[in-house]
This record gives C-alpha cells, structure tokens and sequence, in this order.
C-alpha cells in the first residue's frame, strides 16, 4: 500500500476521550454531591421563613443524626447520646442500602423495579416461615436459614415480574406495582385477627415472634445488629458481581443496548428474567434484615406504614446505582429521618413536627435536583462561564 | 457565475473549545449564485463553522459579512433576519401536520390574528413552490411522504423565511442515489434564481458534481479554495486528509477456494411479516468478496440479519464450511465461523457505555482466558484491546476508554478489529464505511481486501454503488428480496443501476 505514514497528531482526540471520561466519572460524583447541597440550602431557606435558624436546626439534626459521634469518640467526650442516635441511624440505613440494590441492580439492565416493597414483604414473610419454626436450632444456622428464605422469597417475587418481562413483554413497572399490591394485601390477610398466620395472642393482629435463636447478634449496644455489616457485604456483592463476573457483563450490555447484546448472542429476554430475580433477592434480604435485627414480629399495621423501599428509590438514584453512592446516600437520608425524630431532636431549636416535614422536603429536593442533573451542570457552567469573564475579559488561556 | 462582491463573508473566524480548537483563523466567502462546498473529514470544523454562521456558537474571534455589512449572529433568529437559512442533517419537522402546515410554522398567516389561515397558508406554499418548480403536495402530511421529500420541504422552510442564503448539512447523506440526483437538479434551479448555496460534505464525487468552488477544512483550518475546473477526486481527497489517498482500491484478481458460506432457497420475512428475502441462493468462496448492490430496503437486512442468526428464516438452509447453520443461534454462528461487522456500528456493533476492552470481549467473554467459571478477568480484556488498538491503528482511546468518545472510523475499527480477531471463515459486512470519512474508508477497504486475501469468504453489503464495484469480485444485484443478476467486477455503474431499479437483465458473470 503506497501511503506515507499518517501525518496525523492524535492529541486532540486524546483530550476529548480523557476529557469525557473524566467528565463521566467526575459527573456521577458531583451532580449528586451538588443536588444535596443545593436542596439543603433551599430547606435552609425554608427554616428561616418559619422563623428558625437554618444552621442551628441543621446542626441538631446532624447531632440527633448522631454524626458528630466520631468527633466526641475522637475527643474522649461523653458519646453516650451521640452513640444512641449514630446506632439508630445505622439500623435505619440497612434496609434502605439493600432495597436500593434492588433498584440499581435491575436499572443496570435497563429495567426499573419499583416492586421492591412487594419484594420487602415476601421476604420478610418467608424468613419470618423459617424463624418462628425450628425451635432451638444453633443460631449460626438458624440466622442463615432465615436469611436464605427471605433472599429466595424477594427473588421469587421479582423474579415473577421478571417472567412476566421475558416471556409476555409485560413491562415491569406495571407489574411491580400489581405485586407490591397483592404483597401487601396477602400480608394483611395471612396476620389478620383469625388470619392463618396470626400468633398466639388472639387479640392482636400480629404475627408470632421469632425464636431467640434466629435473632441477629447485637454489634453495638444497645439497638444495632449485625444487619449494618450485612449490607456492607453485600454491597461488595453487587459490585463484584455486577463489573467481575460475566454474569453482570451480560446484566450490563443488555442494559446499555439490548440490541447489540442480542447482536452478540446474549439472551436478551434470559437476563431480564435474572434481573429481577437478583433485585427481588436484594429487596427481600432488606425485609429479612429488619425482621430478625429488628422487628422480630409483623403486625397487621405495618403493612400499612412501612415504604421504606420506596424511599430506597430514592436512595439509588441519588447514589448512582454505584455501591459507595448508595452506602452514603442510604446514611444521608436514614440520618435525616432520625436526626429529625422527636426523641432526637430538640424542640427548643426546631419543633420535630416541622422538622419531618424539612427532612421529607429535602428528601424531594435531592431528588428533583438528581433528576433534573443537566441543569445542575447548566448552573456550574454558568458560574465558571461569569468566573472567566470577569477575569479574563480579553481572552481565553489556549489549550495546552 | 456572478463575479460581484461576495453575499457572504466569514473573516478569520476562530472557535475554541476546551482543549481544542474547532476552527483557526477560517476564511469563508459565497458568492451571489454559486453553490459553495464545503469539504473536510468528520471533526474538521465544518459544522462549527455553520453553527458560526447560524448564529448557534458565538465565534471566539473574527467577523460576519452578510451583503458587505458586519453583522452579529447570537441566535438562529439572526441569521434568518439576515437571509441565511440551514438545513440540518435531521430534519425538524412535525410528521403528523401537513408540508404546509410545517413551512408556516412560526410565521403563520392569522385571520383576526388568532386563528390560523388555512388557505393562505396553502396558497402561499403554493406559490413559493411555484417560483422554485419544486413538485410538492401542500396538503401532504409529513409522515406519508419520502425522505427526499421532506428534505425539499425543509428547504421551502428556509425559502419561505426569506433565505437567498442556504446551508445544506451533509444533505446527500439520508437520500438514495436518485434522490441526491434530484437535489442536484433543485439547487441548479435554486442557483440560477440567484440563490446562493453552503454545501457541506464529505463525499468528493459529489462535490465535483454540483460545486462551482470548494473550500477544504482540515482539523480546524482552511487548507485551500479551489475552482470545480480542474478539481480531481484525487487532488480534493490529498488536501482534505493531508496526505496521499488511495480511492481506487488495488488489489490482486482473487483466487477463490472452496464454497464457505452457501445460501439457498432462503425466505426471510421483514419486521411486520411480510416477505422481504424471496428465494435468494447464493455462495461465498473462500478467497473472494461477494458485493450485494441494491437500493436500500430491499431486502438487504433481512438477508443478512438471517445469514447471521439474528432472524430465523422462513425456509432454506444456510451452510457455513458445509456445516448446516440454518438452526444455530447467533453466538453459536459467531463461535463457528461467522464475523459480523453489523450494518449499524453505534446501534449493534458497539456498547457505546462500555469501555473498549469491554466492547472487544463482546463475543468471548464467556471464554477462557477472558473469564473463568464466571469470573471476568478484565486484565486479559485490557490486554486483548491494547494489542488490537495497536494493530489496527485505532485513534482517540486507551483500553479503559468508553466507546462512546471514539470518532466514527476508529469505533467502525474496533468493530472490525473485534469480528476479524476471532479468525473467521466467512464475514459478513454491512455498509462498513457508513458515515466514515476518506482516511477511515480507505483503511476499511484495505482490511476487507486483506482478509479476502487471507482466505476468509467475504459478503459485503453497500449502498454505496462505488464501494461494491471497488472492491467486489462478483456482484449481485438484489432487488425487491429477489437476486436478480449476477456481474463481474468490471461492470458499469448503468449496469447495475438498471438492475438496481428492477429493469432485469441478467449477464453472465
């Protein structure tokens, strides 16, 4: 071939590729870091329009969040309160660390789970199965079995929805949604009074207790259990097993284009299915968790007030379906429920019943500024673009 | 040609983004009546330039002459007031309103300034259609009539406006060969009503045909503006990519072997069940490349979709190396013998969010060593792409790079990296220079040529009427799901368009 040798300099291809991938990864760092910045500042707002001062309510909120337990820990104050609250938080972001994996794991593949309370429930009741049998079993083993039910009951739910996707093309948000219903109903009914599952008091709509033995080890005293580590571990899982395994490979490309992936032989329709069979699994681990940390009972009523894993949608959007993402957004908004609870907060700087409202319009705000990503990065450029003007009038520095 | 001051001028214009600079210094000028083109690689500044002009990008230097008269361009808005009007690649039109409906829009004659005027609308479309001789139907909607079509009512869009200045984006790209012919035959029209037009391409012939000067851009910089008089292929393809080009792609007579891939009796229904492949029979040898020329739609895709396990055909049977393929599944004719460079590179032959060691291991993930018992192992990936972006010269990107922030050619060099690594017996190409530019283009046709010479069968699909005719060393010619003629590589181009369009004459190859 009679062609002299390119001539061509890659340079400026290469600063564009570098430059877009550094945007890439940076972006799902900071339109996150910035919406939450940008939606406490507006709650900010709000506090001092009733009255309040925003900092002094945010502060007590931390500290009723029990965040400011390492900086007494480290200064050998008394942490005794800070511990408490710090031990409350980390209960409450279990169970929404888990059920945003199964949000993100089934976003990863292009599906959106919003059946992850059904999941919830399904797992809850099937270790709840496994935990009031087996009297006296070795708790090791005992916690496991329950745990193993409860993964196997989220997964079976989604992984209904999950077939419905695959076989019919019946699209898994409406599904979803028809089983959190039937999930919640089914509850209802199994822990009604004279319902099949009620427990011993016979006039209470509640269902047996667990056995002692399948109660998860308290790490922390007083109120946190193992489930914190849990949730840990199993973050780990879902970032192995979604970027180290071939498994998460197939999740992945049907995710970005189910048309290459089908281009390259990957079983579009197989992975939907697994998709949400996994999703349900993280969804029903979160029910199990709460069950034998917490709860160690249902009653009737909790069907009725429990959504935590729809604000576990939340979580996974605000932590980008990425494990560290998620493990800090699950701390930011159990932090903010506890820190704005009425045993936490103190009424002087801020009334707690304003103070839930706050967290739940935060929780919004974060939201709405997460979604609404591109004008989080309009608002940045806005402000370098005035920044350069002001300084550098004249001209731009060239490209180095 | 009208030789007085120039409509428009560009003066030193100079764009900057960060980190690059899309266009240096760029001198431009139209004259009154000319159709301008304006010639440059993908990502030579072209349609920074334009956008420049259309008043979407605020030039970082330079000046805006519009009649002689300096002008600021902040928005699209600008530029029309001033007589300038675009064309965009993808056309912004409403396809459920009428062709009129869409050419008022904005500027709507009103009755008591409320409520639309229908008929004048229509009668004024009319009339402007009239004064141009451009065949439309007003009351057609949009979504019922064809993309060239469509193309003729952005341009009345633009005329209706007031534009006697037009920028057409890369307007040949979405039509068939006819279809540019009668675009031609308009801007001739155009010209000679003293419109002046902007002709922006990456295509030589075309710009030969239908350009009184070309200005060639080169990462950013006017290289040269010449006359079409005494402009060659040749001379235009040396200036836009800065270096000697082979257009004309030499190679030996092939030496054919065995049959590799064999076709028959093959029926293939299209998407919305209807027939689309009719009885097709072919075979591919060993050591040649077998073009497949035809007007796009006609049945094309569906062969190759059922060649490569992507859609089960009706009846018939494909052989690959006289293995009965016709009920293996798509990973299993990959792993077998088939690579497939798809005909559409962002939709299929690339995850455009995956890294490029990720998009490599496309197929042989599953496979030892790239993962073992289910385990990826993405050191191996990394360096599987290192060595291939190494040998195939890919541009822009390290392994660890997303797909997405290649240039066309060098994802379209992935792709083919990715199909020929894995040492395929036969392989199946379609349109693999789509949308590439002439530096990318001639290294695609050199690797086809390559791989026929290594002994693989090659079967290529193209629009391109040229690039089959460049490279194959026999022809079929589909038309209506039906193979209609066979030729050999020195036939005509009028050859093959008569057989293209259905006039059936078959010829001994």
């Amino acid at each position: 071939m009679t062609v002299t040798p390119p001539a061509q300099t890659p340079e400026i291809e290469d600063t564009y590729s570098l430059r877009s991938t550094f945007y890439e990864r940076a972006g799902g760092f900071f339109v996150p870091f910035a919406a939450t910045v940008l939606a406490f500042f507006i709650g900010g707002l709000v506090v001092l329009i009733t009255g309040h001062n925003p900092i002094e309510a945010y502060r007590a909120i931390f500290e009723g969040a029990g965040f400011n337990w390492p900086y007494q820990w480290l200064t050998g104050q008394d942490t005794t309160a800070s511990g408490r609250d710090l031990q409350q938080t980390l209960r409450a972001a279990t169970p929404l660390i888990l059920a945003a994996l199964a949000v993100a794991f089934s976003f990863r593949c292009g599906l959106f789970n919003i059946g992850g309370q059904g999941q919830y429930w399904v797992g809850f009741i099937f270790a709840l199965l496994v935990g009031t049998h087996f009297e006296g079993m070795p708790r090791p083993l005992h916690v496991t079995l329950c745990i193993v039910a409860g993964i196997l009951g989220g997964a079976f739910w989604g992984g209904i929805a999950g077939f419905l996707r695959a076989t019919v093309g019946a699209h898994e948000v409406i599904t979803t949604i028809m089983l959190n219903w039937i999930a919640l109903y089914v509850g209802k009914w199994l822990f009604e009074l004279d319902g099949p599952l009620q427990g011993a008091a016979p006039s209470l709509p509640r269902s047996e207790v667990i056995d002692d033995s399948a109660i998860l080890w308290i790490i922390w005293n007083p109120y946190l259990h193992a489930g914190i580590l849990i949730a840990i571990v199993v973050l780990f899982i879902y970032t192995l097993l979604l970027n180290r395994t071939t498994l998460g490979y197939e999740v992945r490309a049907v995710g970005f284009n189910p048309e290459a992936a089908r281009y390259s032989g990957i079983g579009v329709r197989k992975n939907y299915f697994l998709a949400l069979a996994i999703s349900g699994a993280f969804a029903g681990l979160a029910g199990t968790v709460d069950l034998v940390g917490v709860k160690h009972a249902v009653d009737q009523s909790d069907f009725d007030t429990n959504f935590v894993a729809f604000t576990a949608i939340a979580v996974a959007l605000l932590g980008r379906n990425t494990a560290v993402g998620i493990f800090f957004a699950g701390l930011l908004f159990a932090g903010l429920s506890v820190g704005t609870s009425s045993r936490n907060l103190d009424p002087e700087i801020f009334e707690p019943a304003l103070a839930t409202d706050l967290a739940t319009m935060i929780q919004a705000l974060v939201i709405f500024f997460v979604g609404a990503d591109l004008l989080i990065v309009y608002i940045w450029r806005l402000r370098r673009h005035l920044h350069l003007r002001r300084t550098q009038p004249a001209e731009e520095p060239a490209p180095s | 040609m009208a030789e007085d001051a120039p409509v428009l001028e560009l003066k030193g214009i100079t764009k900057r983004f960060p980190g690059v600079v899309a266009n240096d210094r760029v001198d431009f000028d139209l004259r009154r009546g000319e159709v301008h083109a304006l010639l440059g690689e993908n990502g030579a500044g072209k349609s920074t330039l334009m956008n420049v002009l259309y008043g979407l990008y605020r030039p970082d230097e330079g000046e805006i002459l519009v009649k002689g008269k300096p002008i600021t361009m902040s928005s699209p808005s600008d530029a029309i007031g001033v007589g300038v009007g675009m064309v965009h690649q993808h056309f912004m039109l409403i396809p459920v309103m009428t062709v009129a409906e869409n050419i008022v829009l904005g500027v709507e004659p009103t009755r008591e300034k409320l409520f639309l005027d229908q008929d004048a609308a229509e009668e004024r479309v009319k009339q402007i259609a009239r004064t141009f001789k451009f065949a439309i139907d007003p009351h057609a909607r949009i979504e019922n009539i064809s993309v060239g079509q469509q193309q003729r009512v952005e341009i009345l869009k633009a005329l209706f406006r007031g534009a006697d200045i037009l920028i057409l984006d890369e307007p040949t790209a979405v039509l068939t060969p006819q279809e540019a012919l009668e675009l031609f035959g308009i801007l001739r029209t155009l010209t000679r009503e003293g419109m002046s037009v902007i002709f922006i391409s990456h295509k030589l012939h075309e710009v030969l045909e239908i350009a009184d000067r070309v200005t060639v851009l080169r990462r950013g910089k006017k290289i040269e503006t010449l006359p079409r008089e005494g402009a060659t292929q040749e001379a235009l393809a040396k200036l836009m990519v800065g270096r000697e080009v082979l257009l004309r792609v030499d190679k030996k007579p092939s030496e054919p072997g065995e049959p590799l891939l064999e076709v028959e009796d093959l029926q293939v229904l299209d998407e919305r069940g209807l027939p689309a492949v009719r009885g097709v029979s072919f075979q591919v040898r060993a050591g040649e490349i077998v073009g497949i020329a035809g007007v796009d739609g006609n049945g094309q895709t569906e062969l190759i979709d059922a060649i490569t396990g992507l859609t089960k055909p009706q009846s018939g049977t494909i052989r690959v190396g006289g293995r009965d393929a016709t009920r293996e599944t798509a990973r299993e004719r990959l792993d077998e013998g088939i690579g497939h460079i798809p005909e559409d590179r962002q939709r299929r032959g690339l995850i455009l969010d995956f890294t490029l060691a990720e998009n490599v291991g496309l197929h042989d993930y599953r496979k030892e060593p790239y993962s073992r018992v289910g385990w990826l192992r993405p050191g191996r990936l990394i360096a599987l792409a290192r060595r291939l972006l190494k040998e195939f010269d890919v541009r822009g990107g390290n392994p660890k790079t997303l797909a997405s922030a290649l240039s066309g050619g060098n994802q379209q060099k992935v792709v083919i990296a990715r199909e020929v690594e894995r040492d395929p017996r036969v392989l199946v190409a379609g349109q693999p220079t789509r949308g590439l530019d002439v530096g990318a283009i001639e290294f695609v046709h050199r690797r086809l040529v390559d791989e026929r010479d290594e002994g693989r069968a090659v079967l290529l699909m193209s629009l391109e009427l040229e690039e089959i005719m460049s490279l194959s060393d026999r022809i079929l010619v589909i038309f209506g799901g039906e193979i209609v003629g066979e030729y050999g590589p020195d036939v005509t181009e009028e050859e093959l368009g008569v057989a293209m369009t259905g006039g059936r004459r078959e010829a001994a190859a």
